[in-house]
């Protein structure tokens, strides 16, 4: 098959990275190619080169043959390259007919004046024809993320995209929405189209691609067929060394009483409505329990329900028997709530403050760190030491700000001031999203641990393979209600994700 | 008691409806430019300023050549290029958009750069050569009510109508208003789909201050018609809390001009008429300042802008996503 893109000794660097160091790409039509890495292997920068945002400081894109360059986004989506960002790039108020004729000044788009009636039945036509109908009056705000993904791709099919790069397209699917999106994106390819499939997933990767072009650290490592590639061989392809995939460990500790309890929990979002509709929920002592669930159906204001971030508007969060007033942070850490959140760099920690300020952040009403309203600076530089020493935190002292460490270690900050305060329950959510599979393992590690010592350990996570691998029990939230509840050691991903497209009836 | 001697045209509410027109004109015109740049996501508080720099270049340019369409030209010239400045500030070098806006008002508002014009071309106490004067004919200009209300009114007036079915047809039926409004709402969206963000920025950000160069023209060219310092006491301030008022809609910027026209007319009627001669007089001119207040204060809450569908992206800077 004649190659349609191929990029040759691409480098980029940004002030103190090289992000892309000769890389090599070249992807055929009519194949679905995976680019698969870990995070911050350049599989970003190298797509949004692809797509005209950024311009290689080196290096020749060819496309069909013929070398380009893209001044702007604008000239990659007239070569026919278009893009499903990871986090979409949909204007809210706008219909889906809007959306998808946004920027298009061909053909149709060269009229002055927009006429939705004849957009809105392309738009339709074009659903259909991939099985991925939307309906085209309806605002974006109204959709679900899968259906907003969708919009994404008709966006680059009505613009006649023949390459369409897709930034880790799964993360907010269900299983099964994941899919029927390999099934169109194998439509698509049939044509004759080139789909590059952006990822960090295996078994993803060996799902649904022809080939994959393996990157870490900036560098090309190598491009092999997914039919004759293992998970096993290609993680040790991105890692760089052989690595044991996340599976399920068994843990030493007891089971005992429950030490949170949730009743009946309603909460609002951050745009009105009810974020929580009457979430029941109990953790107990030594137990791993995982909130399971696509990404926006509540997860984080669960968590913050339960932490005293945020008011509940009904309902009850109990630790040890007694009831929670609510809405009160410190109350809650008093009660033995410790709290990893989803954004470790800005909810996590401070992050210009220095490691030893972050690390008593909780605890500086405590005589150790402080004597009457002065705070007691050596005691609170060996705390910090003795920390970073504990929890293995590499990059820097105790002075460094915290926003210089890398996510694995930040997150290692976090997780050793939440672990010192001695708690009863920790709310964990999506502790290692980001992080590369050395530090995950350590995360998943010291989750295990704590569960073993005692503490009631909540995980809220959109990784399944994440909570198959720690959890006891699975709980599936649905649009800010339980809708199930499965032992993990006995379900499977499908009974997980039909509980997670809402329930199985 | 309402009709006095003069008939119908004489009532009280034919003359403040009246004055509701002529007063919400200048109003109108500068409340649709601050929607076209607020519409792009440019918060611009230097309509004042504009309004004034519009008002005296205007002025000049009628006292040096005596054509009006000229004077409205260089009143729109002189306003965009003060919001040239603005643009360029806050969308090149991405200075806050608040701190610019104020900088822009007290540089060329009063005792500021249009001051100073006004000083040194030696406009002030000088009558107009021409101001924009009804133009229809008498017989449709005395008609009942509609007479002194709509038709006895300066091309000015009809020209804004104009304006606001142009504004309307722009942001709802064609592309580049679809485009303006995906900038303002999303520009993450806009640039990845091709569109350019900082041209569209630009664009609507000077027209937007050409337009309240004209509204600052309204008043040094038809309402009083002279060059006083100052002279549009507060209007642009007004105009950015209509927009707001209008839920950045032009359709309703009308209403909303006019609802605001009424009160800046009211204390002059109310005063010649001895209306309510007890209240002091200063009661009623503080009218549309005091509605101004309330009005910001109670849509100043990001959620209550989200509701009122302010633009999301209005007064933050559009940045690559960069690392």
């Amino acid at each position: 098959m004649p190659s349609a893109v191929e990029l040759r000794d691409i480098t980029k660097r940004f002030p103190g990275v090289v992000a892309n160091d000769g890389v090599r790409f070249e992807a055929a039509e009519g194949e679905v190619h995976a680019l698969l890495g870990e995070n911050g292997a350049g599989k970003s920068t190298l797509s949004n080169i692809l797509t005209g945002l950024y311009r290689p400081d080196e290096g020749e894109i060819v496309l069909w043959g013929e070398p380009v360059s893209f001044a702007s986004p604008r000239d990659a989506l007239d070569a026919g390259i278009g893009m499903v960002h990871q986090h979409f790039r949909l204007v809210p108020p706008f219909t889906v007919a809007e959306n998808v004729i946004l920027g298009d000044h061909r053909g149709e788009g060269k009229k002055f004046m927009v006429h939705p009636r004849r957009i809105e039945r392309n738009v339709a036509e074009l659903g259909k024809r991939y099985r991925i109908a939307v309906d085209p009056r309806a605002r974006i705000w109204q959709l679900s993320l899968g259906e907003q993904q969708r919009v994404e791709i008709l966006k680059a099919l009505y613009r006649q995209a023949r390459i369409l790069i897709l930034d880790e397209p799964t993360a907010v699917l269900t299983p099964q929405e994941a899919e029927s999106l390999f099934e169109t994106l194998r439509v698509m390819a049939d044509e004759g189209r080139t789909v590059i499939f952006i990822s960090h997933k295996l078994h993803e990767v060996k799902a649904v691609a022809d080939r994959v072009t393996v990157l870490r650290d900036g560098r090309t490592i190598d491009t092999v067929d997914t039919g004759s590639a293992t998970p096993r061989s290609l993680a040790a392809l991105m890692v760089g060394r052989e690595v044991s995939l996340a599976e399920r460990v068994e843990r030493d500790g007891e089971i005992g009483a429950p030490v949170l309890e949730v009743r009946g929990l309603w909460a609002h979002g951050d745009r009105g409505g009810d974020a929580l509709r009457g979430v029941d929920l109990q953790v107990r002592t030594g137990e791993i329990v995982a909130i399971a669930g696509v990404a926006g159906n509540g997860q984080r204001e669960l968590a913050e329900t339960i932490t005293g971030m945020r008011a509940a508007a009904d309902g009850q969060v109990v630790v040890d028997g007694r009831p929670l007033r609510g809405g009160d942070a410190r109350e809650a850490i008093r009660a033995g709530i410790a709290h990893v959140p989803e954004d470790r760099l800005h909810t996590g920690v401070a992050p210009s403050l220095s490691i030893a300020s972050n690390v008593v952040l909780k605890s500086y009403r405590g005589k150790q760190v402080t004597r009457g309203p002065l705070l007691r600076l050596r005691a609170i530089r060996d705390h910090a030491a003795s920390l970073i020493r504990r929890y293995d935190v590499r990059g820097g002292g105790p002075e460094l700000p915290a926003r210089q460490l890398s996510g694995g270690n930040l997150q290692k900050v976090v997780l050793a001031r939440e672990f010192h305060g001695d708690p009863r329950v920790l709310v964990v959510a999506s502790p290692t999203r980001g992080l590369d599979v050395a530090a995950i393992e350590t995360v998943h590690r010291y989750l295990r641990d704590a569960a073993s010592s005692g503490v009631g350990v909540l995980l809220i996570s959109e990784d399944l393979d994440e909570i198959l691998a720690l959890a006891d029990r699975v709980a599936v939230i649905y649009e800010g209600a339980i809708v199930g509840e499965v032992d993990a050691g006995a379900t499977t991903v499908e009974e997980i994700g039909l509980l997670m497209a809402g329930g199985a009836g | 008691m309402l009709v006095a001697a003069g008939g119908i045209n004489n009532a009280v509410l034919v003359v403040v409806l009246a004055s509701a027109v002529v007063y919400g004109t200048p109003l109108l015109y500068a409340a649709l430019g601050e929607l076209l740049a607020e519409r792009a996501g440019v918060l611009n508080l230097g309509v004042e300023g504009m309004m004034l720099v519009g008002a005296v270049m205007g002025f000049w340019a009628v006292q040096r050549t005596g054509s009006l369409l000229l004077a409205i030209g260089v009143a729109a010239v002189a306003g965009g290029a003060m919001a040239l400045i603005h643009a360029f500030l806050v969308v090149t070098l991405r200075a806050n958009q608040i701190v610019s806006g104020l900088a822009l008002t007290i540089f060329a508002g009063a005792a500021g750069l249009s001051s100073y014009l006004g000083n040194d071309l030696n406009l002030a106490d000088q009558p107009a050569k021409h101001a924009f004067s009804p133009f229809l004919p008498r017989s449709w200009r005395t008609a009942d009510v509609v007479g002194p209300v709509l038709l006895n009114q300066s091309a000015l007036v009809y020209a804004s109508w104009v304006c606001v079915a142009l504004v309307a047809v722009y942001l709802s039926r064609t592309r580049p208003g679809l485009n303006l409004r995906a900038v303002g709402e999303s520009p993450a969206a806009a640039d990845a789909m091709g569109i350019n963000v900082v041209a569209y920025r630009y664009v609507h950000t000077v027209v937007g201050g050409a337009f309240a160069g004209v509204g600052g023209a309204c008043f040094s060219l038809a309402i009083t018609p002279q060059w006083v310092d100052g002279l549009t006491s507060g209007a642009g301030w007004i105009a950015i809390a209509l927009v707001i008022f209008a839920f950045w809609r032009p359709t309703l910027c009308l209403v909303g001009a006019y609802f605001f026209g009424a009160f800046s007319g009211i204390p002059f009627t109310f005063q010649a008429r001895g209306i309510l001669s007890g209240v002091p007089p200063e009661l009623f001119q503080s009218l549309p300042y005091v509605m101004t207040v309330v009005v910001l204060v109670l849509v100043s809450s990001a959620g209550a802008r989200r509701r009122l569908g302010a633009p999301a992206s209005l007064g933050t800077p559009y940045v690559r996503e960069e690392r």
